[in-house]
């Protein structure tokens, strides 16, 4: 619900862009699911949650996110690879999860992650906004 | 998670009242699926035209609907909102499903 309620505050800032629809849906759903992998993997203990720092910075060949938080890292010290799921399958076995990363990796261009003492430093890169 | 429902002969029409099926409310959606669902004949058209947002919990929540309804009943879809269409879309889960762009395409295909 913390996750929601800050995409709502990044959306809010990021009006001055005035970005078109599809470019807006694409902004609240890599945010949607960076924040999410956020809340459950580096802080999967809900009792003991910490701060998530978001920052958007403008540039002529999009939107840069820089997502920041104090959980713990990713497994092998990278992000996930976000492959495609099969979906060629029977019904019992169609995935219910996993496309998290592949729609981040799918929509995201520049994406670095590193882990810098006890943080997480999440940057990329999402091509839109780029009509001014 | 609020979801209305409509029950004809052949197939019930399940209708999500709410703006977002993230996740927060995956699970929510799930359970009022469940529920609304119970007693539902053969085909379940899920109305989705009010629902502006999904992320991937959200997508697996109506992933795991279909699988909870299969084999006997089937989870057909129908009022994709350009943000919804494009999860499914991205994913190919669009593949995997019965979509209708409406709610009355839905309706007329299944009266027919």
């Amino acid at each position: 619900m913390a996750a929601r309620e800050a995409l709502a505050r990044v959306l809010d800032g990021l009006r001055p862009l005035a970005l078109e629809p599809e470019e807006k849906s694409t902004v609240e759903l890599v945010l949607a699911e960076v924040l999410n992998n956020i809340v459950e993997h580096a802080y999967p203990d809900p009792n003991n949650p910490g701060p998530i720092h978001v920052a958007c910075r403008h540039a002529c060949e999009g939107l840069h996110l820089h997502v920041r938080d104090a959980g713990l890292a990713m497994p092998g010290g990278q992000a996930p690879l976000g492959l495609a799921q099969v979906v060629e399958t029977d019904v019992d076995d169609l995935p219910e999860g996993g496309f998290g990363w592949f729609l981040i990796r799918d929509l995201a261009k520049d994406l670095s992650y590193r882990r810098v003492g006890c943080e997480n430093h999440l940057d990329l890169r999402l091509a839109v906004a780029l009509h001014s | 998670m609020e979801v209305s429902a409509k029950t004809e002969d052949r197939f019930c029409v399940v209708s999500v009242l709410h703006e977002r099926i993230d996740a927060a409310a995956a699970l929510e959606f799930k359970e009022a699926m469940r529920q609304t669902t119970a007693d539902a004949p053969g085909v379940v058209i899920l109305d989705l035209h009010r629902v502006d947002f999904i992320d991937s919990s959200g997508l697996g929540a109506i992933v795991a609907t279909m699988k909870h309804l299969t084999p006997q009943r089937a989870l057909v879809l129908a009022g994709l909102t350009p943000a919804v269409e494009k999860v499914f879309k991205l994913t190919r889960m669009d593949s995997v499903f019965s979509v209708f762009g409406t709610l009355d395409a839905a309706l007329t295909a299944h009266r027919a």
